[in-house]
Formats: C-alpha cells, sequence, structure tokens
C-alpha cells in the first residue's frame, strides 16, 4: 500500500478540497449560553450586598471560600490526582500569616492576603519534595501528618496566641484598606462594612480559581496533567514531565487555598490552631462537596457546595448527628453514584455547561 | 537513670504504636488499601470492649476475645458490602470511602458515648510493675503491651509463610488475576484480610486503653501513629514495622521529655526526617 492511497485527514492547505476536517474540541453551543449566564451571575453576586441581609453575606461568604477550597481540591486530587487530606494546612498557616502580617508586621490585611498565600507556597514547595516520595494512597496521609505537624508548630507561637489563639479586636481592622469606601458606599457599620468587602474578596477570589482551573484544564497542560495521572510512565514517554507538572500544581493550590484562609480568618478576626487546622471544617466538608457534586467536573463543586449549605443550615442544629449524616451520604454517593450529583445528570442529558472533555469532530468548514 | 527510663519508655510506648500500624500494613501489603477509617476503628474497638466490661459485666480478656470476633465479622462484612465496590485501579474512591467512614464512625461514637474520657478497667494489673534489674522497674501494662506486639508480629508471620491462608494472602498480594485462577477466591482473601486487620486492632485497642484514656476524637491521630510506624519501619516488612513502632515511640518520649507539648510534634518531624534521609524506611523488605 502507497502512501498516497491512506485516507489522511486533510492539511490545513488543502482545506479548500471537500475533504472533511478532523478537529479537536471542547466548547459547545451550550457552553457559550452558560459563560454569559455565568458573567450575568457574577455581577449580581457582586450587586448583592446592596439589598441582602448580612446573614446573607455571611451564609455566601462561607459558601463561596467552600467552592473555592473544593475546586481547588478537585483539581489537585480529581485531575491530577494527588489526594490530600492535608489541605487545612494551608488554610490554617494562610490563615496565620495573615495574623502575623496584622498583629507583627502591622501590614494592611487586604494587602498580607496574597503575602499569606505566597506563605502557604513557599511551605508547600519545601514540603512537596517529602511528600511526593510517597506513592498514591500513602501521599494521602502523608499531607495529613504534615498538616498535623504544622498544626502544633504553629501552636508553639505564643506571640500569636500559642495553643489558645488569639483575635483581632475591630480597631486593628478599622483602617482596612477599601473599608471606608465601603462604609459609605452602602452605608454601613465598620463590622457590616468589614463582612461586604471579605464577601466581595471571597468573590474574587472564586471567580478567579474557578476560571483559572477551567483555562488550565482545558490547555495543554490540563491534559499533560490528566496523564500523568491516568498513566505516568506512558505520560513520561511522550514528553509530559509529570514530577514537574505535579509539584506546580501542588504548589499553585496552596497559594490559592492560603489565600481562601486568610479571607475566611479576616472575616472571624478570631484565630486558634485546632480551627485553623481542623481537618473537618477545610478537608472533609471539602471533599464532600466535590465527591457529592461530580469529581472532575467545574459544575460539581458548584452543585456541591449548595447541597451543603443546604444540609448545615437544616441540620447543623444536630451536631455530631449531622456529620454522621454527611459521612454516610459521602459514602453512598461514592458507592452508587460515582460521578456525583452532576455528573450523573450530566451524563443522563448530555449536558456540560463548563465541558472538559475533548470532543473529535468534523470542522465547520468540511 | 532519667535518660534511660525515657528509652524504657518509648521502647515500651512503641509496642503500642506497632500494634496500631499491624492492622494498616497488612491490608496495605495485601489489596493495596489505605484505610483512612483504621484509627476510628481502633477506637470503636475500645468502645465494644467497654461496654462488653461494663455493660455486660464481663472479664475484660472475655470482653476482648468476643469483640474480636465481632470486628473480624465486621470487618468481612465491611469489605464484602462496601470496600470491595470500590477497589481498583483509581485510588480516590477507596480513599474517600473510609474517609467517610472515619467521620460516620468518630462522630457516631460521639453521640453513642459522649465526648468524656474513657479508660479500659483492668484491677490490679494496671498498676502493678515488674523489677527487671535492681533499680530498673517497668509497669506491668506497657511491659505486656510491647510483649503482645512482638507476639502479634510473630503470629502474623507464622500465618504468612506457614499456612495456606499465608500462601493465598501472598499469591493475591503479588497478583490477584493468576491466584484466582490457581483456585483462590480473592473476595474472601480480602474479606479475610480486612477481618483480621480489625482482629488485630482489638489487641492493640485493648492494650492501649488500659495504658491511656481516650475518647472519641482520638480515632485520626492513632491512625497517623500507624502509617508512621508503617513508613518509618519500611514498607512490607512486618518486624520493620514493629521497629518503626518503637522509633516512633522513642521519638515522642524524648521529645516529651525536653519539653511536654513537643511530644508528639518529636514523633512527626521523625518522620519527616526518615521520609527525607530514608525514604523507603528503615528496613525495608529485601523483596521488592
Amino acid at each position: 500500500m502507497s502512501v498516497e492511497s491512506i485516507d489522511m485527514p486533510a492539511g490545513r492547505e488543502e482545506c479548500a478540497t471537500d475533504l472533511p476536517v478532523w478537529q479537536i474540541r471542547v466548547g459547545t453551543r451550550l457552553s457559550r449560553i452558560a459563560a454569559v449566564a455565568g458573567i450575568v451571575l457574577v455581577v449580581a453576586l457582586a450587586a448583592l450586598p446592596a439589598i441582602a441581609s448580612r446573614n446573607l453575606i455571611q451564609d455566601l461568604i462561607f459558601v463561596l471560600t467552600m467552592l473555592t477550597l473544593a475546586q481547588l481540591w478537585n483539581v489537585l486530587a480529581g485531575w491530577g490526582g494527588l489526594v490530600s487530606v492535608g489541605q487545612q494546612a494551608f488554610v490554617g498557616l494562610g490563615a496565620y500569616a495573615l495574623f502575623a502580617g496584622i498583629v507583627m508586621a502591622g501590614l494592611d490585611p487586604v494587602a498580607a492576603i496574597p503575602l499569606a498565600g505566597l506563605f502557604a507556597a513557599l511551605i508547600a514547595a519545601l514540603l512537596g519534595p517529602l511528600l511526593f516520595r510517597l506513592e498514591g494512597p500513602y501521599f494521602a496521609i502523608g499531607s495529613w501528618v504534615a498538616a498535623e505537624a504544622l498544626r502544633l508548630i504553629c501552636a508553639q507561637f505564643k506571640s500569636l496566641g500559642g495553643g489558645t489563639g488569639m483575635s483581632i479586636s475591630p480597631g486593628e481592622l478599622s483602617q482596612m484598606f477599601g473599608l471606608k469606601a465601603v462604609q459609605t458606599l452602602l452605608g454601613l457599620r465598620p463590622a457590616a462594612a468589614r463582612d461586604v468587602l471579605v464577601y466581595w474578596l471571597a468573590l474574587l477570589l472564586a471567580v478567579l480559581v474557578t476560571l483559572g482551573i477551567y483555562a488550565f484544564i482545558r490547555s495543554r497542560h490540563g491534559l499533560a496533567l490528566a496523564a500523568s495521572r491516568d498513566n505516568a510512565a506512558a505520560a513520561r514517554s511522550v514528553g509530559v514531565r509529570t514530577g514537574r507538572i505535579r509539584h506546580l500544581l501542588w504548589i499553585a493550590v496552596a497559594f490559592a487555598t492560603g489565600m481562601v484562609g486568610a479571607v475566611v480568618y479576616l472575616q472571624k478576626a478570631r484565630i486558634s490552631p485546632d480551627a485553623a487546622f481542623s481537618v473537618t471544617d477545610w478537608t472533609a466538608y471539602v471533599i464532600f462537596i466535590v465527591v457529592i457534586g461530580g469529581v472532575r467536573t467545574i459544575e460539581g463543586p458548584m452543585v456541591g457546595v449548595l447541597l451543603l449549605w443546604g444540609l448545615v443550615t437544616w441540620l447543623a442544629q444536630y451536631g455530631s448527628l449531622y456529620l454522621v449524616v454527611l459521612g454516610t451520604l459521602a459514602i453512598l454517593i461514592m458507592l452508587f453514584m460515582p460521578r456525583g450529583v452532576w455528573g450523573a445528570a450530566a451524563r443522563r442529558w448530555q449536558v456540560q455547561l463548563f465541558p472538559t472533555q475533548r470532543w473529535l469532530g468534523r470542522s465547520a468548514r468540511a | 537513670m532519667s535518660g534511660f527510663d525515657t528509652i524504657i519508655e518509648g521502647v515500651l510506648l512503641g509496642g503500642v504504636y506497632a500494634l496500631f500500624a499491624l492492622g494498616l500494613s497488612l491490608i496495605f501489603g495485601i489489596m493495596r488499601l489505605v484505610n483512612l477509617a483504621h484509627g476510628d476503628l481502633i477506637l470503636l474497638a475500645a468502645y465494644l470492649v467497654l461496654s462488653a466490661t461494663t455493660a455486660l459485666g464481663l472479664p475484660l480478656a472475655a470482653a476482648s476475645l468476643l469483640v474480636v470476633a465481632a470486628m473480624f465479622v465486621l470487618g468481612f462484612v465491611l469489605q464484602r458490602l462496601v470496600l470491595e465496590r470500590v477497589l481498583g485501579d483509581d485510588i480516590l474512591p477507596p480513599l474517600l470511602v473510609t474517609f467517610g467512614l472515619s467521620i460516620v464512625i468518630q462522630n457516631g461514637l460521639l453521640l453513642g458515648y459522649g465526648a468524656d474520657s474513657r479508660r479500659l478497667q483492668a484491677g490490679a494489673f494496671e498498676s502493678s510493675s515488674v523489677t527487671l534489674a535492681s533499680g530498673l522497674s517497668v509497669g506491668l501494662a506497657p511491659l505486656t503491651a510491647l510483649v503482645t506486639a512482638i507476639a502479634a508480629v510473630a503470629l502474623l508471620q507464622l500465618i504468612f509463610y506457614r499456612t495456606s491462608l499465608g500462601r493465598a494472602f501472598r499469591a493475591t498480594a503479588d497478583n490477584p488475576a493468576i491466584a484466582q485462577l490457581m483456585g483462590v477466591n480473592e473476595r474472601n482473601v480480602y474479606a479475610i484480610a480486612v477481618g483480621l486487620s480489625l482482629a488485630v486492632s482489638v489487641i492493640a485497642a485493648v492494650v492501649f486503653g488500659i495504658r491511656a484514656s481516650f475518647d472519641p476524637s482520638i480515632g485520626p491521630a492513632r491512625l497517623l501513629y500507624a502509617f508512621e510506624a508503617v513508613i518509618i519501619g519500611g514498607l512490607g516488612s512486618l518486624w520493620g514495622t514493629l521497629a518503626g513502632g518503637i522509633v516512633l515511640g522513642l521519638a515522642q518520649a524524648i521529645g516529651g521529655r525536653i519539653n511536654p507539648e513537643w511530644q508528639i510534634l518529636a514523633g512527626h518531624l521523625t518522620f519527616l526526617a526518615v521520609l527525607m534521609v530514608r525514604p523507603r524506611g528503615l528496613f525495608p523488605a529485601r523483596r521488592t
């Protein structure tokens, strides 16, 4: 068989002929509608403090920060295969770096947030080479050990409250960047204005992190990451630097997680090692959100966080029982609906609002 | 003598950690499953023994035997009904299921028993001590813990290398598909392995519950100690796990001697140091 007789897809220069051109596509018509709807939703959320009650704003801070953490865990564990049970380490480090920046260095709280992220990223860069020596599932417990060690180290800093923690007085936060502007803009008292400011920061982080992950997964680097997870040896053989891409992802996720931690604790204005490094609050809830919504989808954490919010408002008064219900639900979902609520729905109705799968289709020009 | 006391204390503490670690090491070795609920299952066993002694009025030994049987059955059923469905190439589902189980057990114990600290009552045994040499006496309970750990490792080694069940374990660990072709019932082997892991955990729970008080929140820390002992000792070797437990116990005892707040931290830092210097552990299995 001569080379000429093989039915090759036409190259770019031959597009004028009748031969179909094969093309890898990610977007769909629905995804373009979803993008417009997403922009409208973000604008509406940004304008919400003008009419919303303070309670709703505080609830939405919870929803947005948990959503951001869930998106970050999803890219790390779902796409990257780095199943960390120690992400509370970076929430805690970010929170402690924020408090250290405000109390010890006298920094502006808003300016301290990116520095808190950088600090978390730095520690992640140091821990990464150690923890990556643990294969697959052992990495999970290793990251947990690292988080516990960091919790105990933070408890040693007496100037940051030691084991019992500390508070920042409202006075120290009253000069915060943007606070006066929010007060006059919305006619609020300092405490309520601080919630609004934190809410906007949380919204900004949620949007940037979600868009960043979406763009990353759709890029060739996202493909390289998924390849490293599915088969590291095969990925390396086609030129993917599996170690490097995972390490960079780990650091980037820690950076954003640290900033989320700083934002959360800027609102709480009270910190303790046990709360800031809590495995339940910052990892169990986050894993629950991703599992119930759908691993390896952008929409999954959004659905999951809304379900968690509903369960929290409905069941939180029952304390331990609430966590028993959450845990049981997560196990049942994993057993019978491993793609999560969104994943199952998307499969049944072929809906993808933020598509990350690649389709081989004929080009429109053919 | 205080330095020597610290070392003795650390070695004896290591016995308990080795017992925590054996069950974890067992199912990882056979089925590559990392059970994040391991620590909470140890706590569940401790509470079940407590209930059997207080509510049923059984002596500690009889209660322990009863709970060993109960936890073996629980492990068997857990594997058959839950874990079996999620084992596979993807490491995410088994980790998430066992993590969910950890949260369910921990909060279930909190609901059932409350947050108060409890302890297993072993009568005079708790406080009595034996004199090993002049001026050197150790508590009978901690010494029993270490002896039990050594006996448990020896027994598991015997099961692994001298029985047909052990042969099935090793064959399935090496290659489940071929083991199945040779007539090994893979599903049963896995279920027995999980049952055995939980049965060993009961021994760990009893030994621990006599020495120290426990409450529902401390399960995850037991998991971390067990894990550290396994990694420090080196994967794939039960005697290595025992040694890893002792190294961890020593690190905690020495750290705690310097400053009581550093006890746990010293253990974690030793683990990270071992990971840095000898990532395959101090005593890895020769065959890899």
